[in-house]
């Protein structure tokens, strides 16, 4: 056996100008150790398909990316500890406080440390933007059905990290220890000791004893920077994977078909489009936090448990299990020495349900469609009135509990009464979702009716024409055959038709209780009147070759 | 289609092709995908010149940029931290925070906009078609990792020895076990403690404001007082622990108004003392109205009628306030008279 100490011939031999550039021998060499061309072969060119759409789930990395820069900054300067001691920083006001060095040490990156104010307040606001772009990324993909077969484990994946950056946001916002975080986190011990059985045990472990203790603000610290986010930042790069994976979803229109994907390369379009968003994002949040102030600590002063301000709030993602606690009727079961906290404890459990219900929409639509295949190409929302009427109604049932969280300043700058705001959501949590589903469901078929005359029919040309016998028409165009395959090109599913089974010797068997509510469901979705049948060739050809057919 | 029986034959897409010129020939299925549209030329791909214009355009926002960023650098050095100037409409706001974040935002945002302008205008914006594949695996593939993994599990011989799979079940069961355990000492048992309070008897209250022990006389009709039991500082170890349980509110009211016996009872001329955290979820009350009585919780909005032994009668909380006995000694202050007969705060599970 002989051993073979060449090299490869290196892949840009056939150039004949002599030797490789620097950056390209470097290229090979990494080549040679970490196998980067083969990996670069499939994904350097990888095509994605534009839409805006498309943008705001970047616009949740490029603030998570951003999150994290100011909150490497921050740990620099933070001291997670709640010792307590008298300010003496330069804000004056303040001077001779008694406070605890989590609250001082925000304090001085605040008033202290040159740039510190704006670093915390990117950093705020960085997180409030993450949070706002994904619940609206997690819509965006909801509503145009990306979420189904191959998408729905990345779906999970998503919907784990709004959860976690719920959570996240909230023990970051927890950690300066100022009376309107303390305040939160005492609501949180208030909820925790509702769990029946445990909860007083559960919030003696967290809090290291009685509220407030000496312990929380480290422990939310370690859990803020590093349990969670690493966490995050694995199911990040999980589901970045799959996108790649996956090749990216696609609007159907002319060449863009469920096997192919259309349009611009990584490298560069989408190297310099995606890169250069990335500084916009950043840019745009920093000018935001040079002219907008975010959770001013200095005006709200340390955490003490017998203070509190008024319009008391927390950031805005948490707002909805604040409507939820705020509304609740205040009831309480007590029985053989025990206390059953129904009013906190009933929101506590709803609280996940509102949160689990999305998550696992994947799956039931699936179960319920019995579709095996894989889909790329998204749907328009109005194809999918049933899903679209869900997704609304789930937003709807949100911001109602939203209205609730706020019920106070509802009440004073709406100057209402905080009794009708509540009586309003405790009616709204039932009545809104169902509402809003109905409302949703007929815009959409209403949508599906015009596309089919549009097609049927051609577009409105805005033409006024006079009939010889004076009658004024209006003539319509006939569309494109792009536009025509466009609004022709989603599915329609028919009703599970679930007939009994019959075995062996013709005798029907009884159906399972699942398959009769598959059966319901499936009418539900795609029976008639639940969606309006698209117009078939043949329909087109009877309205449209016709001379004297009609 | 009877709605569109009385439609004239002229204004049918059939018709008006044949009045215009665009005589296309009807494909086989109208609605069939014609593929790709052929590529429409941009302005920079055909005319140099405005390819030269839009190259200008991102060079100048990336030195705009580098502007910015020496701007930042001047500001850090140069602007004192304790100025605040007027900008409009924002008011007066911090010059340090204001020129840093603009000049740091500039910089950025400058830098996107370039490379976003580079790649609209002047790289190639042809679409690419790319194929798909399945993502699962051909059925070869598939047959050959089961039959794999068939011969891997035969070989490890788990389902043979059955021994072996218990016992190390076993084991990987119990080991996380010691994780859990190590978890007990994050903090001590609840006991009874979050029956008592700092309140004993003969414990004077406290004003939360001034620090001085209270007398009737200290006590309007209509104010809200805060106290606390006397000997809790604010410089105390456990003065935060202590005062989220100890925290009282005392108002005064005339003897006639007070509707509840015990409350009548347990009061001294009027005067009655309440725990100030609330029993829904702990938040510390600090809203009096003193025409109803009514003490409002700002958190939840739970509100308590301090005249009727402060029953909720709005608002999610589930049980009335815990009044604090009260007297006065002999020397005329305010004093307790037990601790609070109940739990103060949020319900639990052992409250009963």
């Amino acid at each position: 056996m002989s051993i073979d100490t060449t090299e490869k011939p290196e892949p840009s031999g056939g150039k004949s100008r002599g030797k490789a550039s620097g950056g390209e021998r470097f290229a090979d060499w990494t080549d040679g150790r970490l196998g980067i061309y083969s990996l670069a072969r499939a994904n350097m060119r990888k095509i994605f398909p534009d839409h805006w759409s498309f943008m705001l789930g970047e616009i949740v990395l490029y603030s998570f990316v951003i999150i994290i820069l100011t909150g490497v900054y921050l740990t620099l300067f933070f001291h997670p500890s709640m010792n307590e001691v008298e300010y003496t920083g330069s804000y004056v006001p303040m001077q001779g406080q008694l406070m605890s060095e989590a609250f001082n040490s925000t304090m001085h990156i605040s008033f202290d440390v040159r740039g510190g104010l704006l670093i915390r307040q990117i950093h705020h606001w960085a997180a409030l933007v993450f949070l706002a772009g994904m619940f609206v990324h997690m819509m965006r993909v909801f509503f145009t059905g990306a979420f189904r077969k191959p998408r729905e484990v990345n779906w999970l994946f998503g919907w784990l990290l709004f959860i976690l950056g719920m959570f996240t946001g909230f023990t970051g916002y927890s950690l300066p220890d100022d009376l309107l975080s303390g305040t939160g986190v005492r609501f949180m011990e208030g909820a925790i000791l509702a769990v029946p059985v445990v909860g007083t045990y559960l919030s003696f472990f967290l809090f290291g004893g009685e509220f407030p203790g000496g312990d929380f603000v480290a422990r939310f610290y370690s859990v803020h920077i590093l349990l969670l986010p690493g966490i995050m930042l694995g199911l990040l790069a999980a589901h970045l994977f799959l996108v790649f994976y996956h090749k990216h979803t696609q609007w159907a229109g002319p060449g863009r078909t469920n096997k192919n994907v259309v349009g611009m390369p990584f490298l560069p379009v989408y190297t310099a489009k995606a890169g250069g968003f990335f500084f916009l994002v950043f840019g745009v949040i920093s000018v935001v936090a040079a002219i907008a102030t975010i959770n001013p600590i200095w005006a709200i002063g340390p955490y003490r448990p017998d203070q509190v301000s008024t319009g008391a709030q927390p950031d805005w993602y948490m707002g909805f299990s604040e409507g939820l606690i705020r509304v609740m009727p205040g009831w309480e079961v007590n029985f053989w020495g025990h206390t059953l906290v129904l009013g906190v404890l009933i929101p506590l459990l709803i609280f996940p349900l509102v949160l689990v219900s999305i998550g696992v929409y994947p799956f039931i639509e699936a179960w319920i469609t019995g579709d095996k295949r894989e889909h790329h190409i998204l749907d328009r929302p109005r194809n999918a009135p049933t899903r679209t009427g869900l997704g609304v109604a789930w937003i709807t049932l949100y911001m109602v509990l939203l209205v609730g969280g706020g019920n106070d300043l509802f009440a004073t700058h709406l100057h209402l009464s905080i009794n009708a705001i509540t009586w309003f959501v405790r009616v709204g949590f039932f009545a809104a979702p169902v509402i809003a589903f109905l409302v949703t469901k007929r815009i959409c078929l209403g949508l599906q009716r015009r596309d089919r005359d549009k097609v049927l029919h051609g577009r409105e040309s805005g033409i006024i024409k006079r009939l010889p016998h004076g009658e004024f028409i209006e003539v319509h165009e006939p569309l494109a055959q792009e536009a025509l395959h466009k609004l022709t090109a989603h599915e329609q599913y028919e009703p599970a038709a679930i007939a009994p089974p019959t075995d062996d010797n013709g005798v029907a068997k009884k159906l399972t209780r699942g398959e009769k509510l598959r059966a319901k469901l499936s009418r539900g979705y795609y029976a008639e009147g639940n969606q309006i049948p698209k117009p078939t060739v043949q329909e087109y050809e009877e309205i449209t070759s016709g001379h004297g057919h009609h | 289609m009877s709605t569109h029986e009385e439609t004239p034959e002229e204004h049918l897409p059939s018709e008006q092709r044949e009045h215009g010129a665009e005589a296309v020939k009807r494909p086989e299925n109208p609605f069939a995908d014609p593929g790709l549209p052929p590529h429409e030329h941009r302005v920079q791909d055909i005319d140099e010149a405005a390819a030269k214009r839009s190259e200008r355009a991102v060079a100048f926002l990336f030195a705009l940029s580098m502007v910015a960023t020496v701007g930042f650098i001047a500001a850090y050095v140069s602007v004192p931290q304790d100025k605040s100037i007027y900008v409009w409409p924002l008011g007066h706001i911090s010059a340090m925070n204001f020129s840093l974040g603009m000049t740091l935002g500039i910089a950025l945002f400058c830098i996107g906009a370039g490379a976003v302008h580079w790649a609209r205008t002047l790289m190639s914006d042809v679409e690419i078609p790319d194929d798909r594949h399945e993502i699962g695996a051909s059925p070869e593939v598939t047959a050959k990792v089961k039959a794999d993994w068939v011969q891997g599990a035969k070989e490890s011989g788990l389902g043979r020895r059955k021994l072996i799979r218990n016992t190390m079940l076993g084991a990987l069961t119990l080991v996380p076990l010691s994780g859990v355990v190590l978890l007990r000492d994050l903090g001590p048992l609840p006991g009874t403690s979050l029956r008592h309070t700092a309140w004993k008897k003969g414990k004077l209250l406290v004003n939360m404001n001034t620090n001085e022990p209270l007398r009737p006389s200290d006590v309007v009709v209509g104010s809200l007082t805060f106290a606390k039991p006397e000997g809790l500082e604010e410089h105390d170890h456990d003065f935060q622990k202590e005062i989220a349980k100890a925290a009282l509110m005392i108002v005064r009211l005339q003897p006639e108004n007070i509707k509840d016996k015990r409350e009548l009872d347990w009061s001294h001329e009027g005067i009655v003392a309440y725990s100030k955290i609330c029993t829904h979820v702990g938040c510390p009350i600090s809203l009096y109205e003193q025409q109803t009585h009514h003490a409002l919780c700002p958190c939840h909005q739970s509100t308590f009628d301090l005249a009727d032994g402060a029953r909720v009668i709005f608002g999610p909380a589930g049980h009335a306030l815990p009044q604090l006995r009260i007297g006065v000694n002999d020397e005329g202050y305010l004093e307790a008279l037990g601790d609070f007969a109940e739990p103060v705060g949020p319900a639990f599970w052992e409250r009963g």
